[in-house]
């Protein structure tokens, strides 16, 4: 391949790095969004779009997990979406979803 | 829409206790979490004291279990980095999306706010922002309860040992997951919503499978976005 590959050891001074560079990179991309927004004039067409892509970081989160996951996680999401949808309170939905995992899994 | 000349981005210590009220009873599970995740620290080999500072400084469960599956003598850092990116990218969306309301403040607090963006408490203060409620302190208040919660359950991790050895069994895992779909289900919903929903779903999926590791979060939201600006126009939407 030709490229290096650098290697940390993860001893003394090597975690330190390690886990201030994980520290930063975590960091850049929690300030990263609003630094570059700041160049951006909010137009019309920007708003739409934000409002558009805010329900979607949430769609696009869920989806693969319920696709992937085992039926532990597809019963999970089900159950709290069917009680969100008749109780409309997030609380019971989110325990209610857990405990469904929790129960499957026993068996 | 999108109400921006407000003075939503307001908040004071009243919001911030509310908000970290608000998000505590979720929190709680959150102490779950970072136990598990010392556990499995633990176990890759990570040292008691390395384990707390870094859910203390990187506050970001995905990739620091992320991060423990490259753990080993050596790491290799720049594949290292590259993951704790992806995963953690969808801050940067997140970002751009609490912008329109955080431009209002002077950059110390903007930067200081999002210090603790996370998804929970991002998905809630949203929530409060259309629905033309204060969310900052949502925003700071509940991103300090995740904070503090995340940090103290690693600690407990990290001495109390193998209290929950197998968070998976108990249903742990699915907390974010519940969590967030509670939150899109909550929100409002119409023909248009669910158009943009049903791109962004089949884009992440998509990206799930057939592009690099991590990015389907990116892909499936930018795509539901590029969907938004095909809707309607001003008119429509006032």
């Amino acid at each position: 391949m030709g490229t290096k590959i650098v290697k940390i050891e993860t001893t003394g001074m090597g975690v330190l790095l390690i886990v201030l560079a994980i520290a930063i990179v975590t960091l850049a991309t929690r300030w990263g969004g609003i630094y570059i927004m700041s160049f951006v004039p909010i137009s019309y067409r920007v708003k739409q779009f934000i409002q558009a892509m805010s329900g979607s970081v949430l769609v696009a989160i869920l989806v693969p997990m319920a696709f992937e996951g085992d039926n532990g996680a597809r019963l999970a999401l089900l159950t709290t979406a069917i009680t969100m949808l008749l109780l409309k309170k997030p609380l019971p939905a989110i325990a209610a979803g857990i405990l469904a995992a929790a129960l499957l899994r026993q068996f | 829409m999108i109400e921006d000349n407000s003075e939503l981005h307001q908040f004071d210590k009243s919001l911030v206790w509310s908000g970290f009220k608000q998000l505590a009873p979720i929190a709680i599970f959150v102490v779950a979490f970072g136990a598990a995740f010392s556990l499995a620290a633990i176990q890759a080999g990570l040292s008691d004291s390395v384990i707390v500072t870094m859910s203390s400084l990187v506050f970001a469960g995905a990739a620091q279990f992320a991060v423990l599956d490259l753990w080993g003598p050596q790491v290799p850092f720049f594949t290292m980095m590259i993951t704790v990116f992806a995963i953690n990218a969808r801050h940067l969306l997140m970002g751009a999306t609490l912008y329109p309301w955080l431009r209002h403040l002077p950059p110390a607090k903007r930067y200081g706010v999002m210090l603790v963006v996370s998804d929970a408490n991002w998905a809630k203060s949203m929530q409060a922002f259309n629905r033309g409620q204060p969310g900052v302190g949502l925003l700071l208040g509940g991103g300090l309860a995740l904070w503090f919660f995340w940090v103290v359950g690693s600690w407990l991790g990290v001495y109390l040992g193998d209290a929950i050895s197998d968070p998976k069994a108990v249903g742990l895992d699915m907390v974010m997951g519940c969590f967030l779909l509670a939150m899109v289900l909550e929100g409002d919903r119409n023909f248009q919503i669910l158009g943009i929903w049903v791109v962004a779903a089949i884009s992440s999926m998509l990206a799930y499978w057939y592009l690099p590791d991590n990015s389907h979060v990116i892909i499936g939201a930018l795509a539901g976005g590029f969907t938004g600006l095909l809707y309607g126009n001003q008119d429509s939407e006032n």
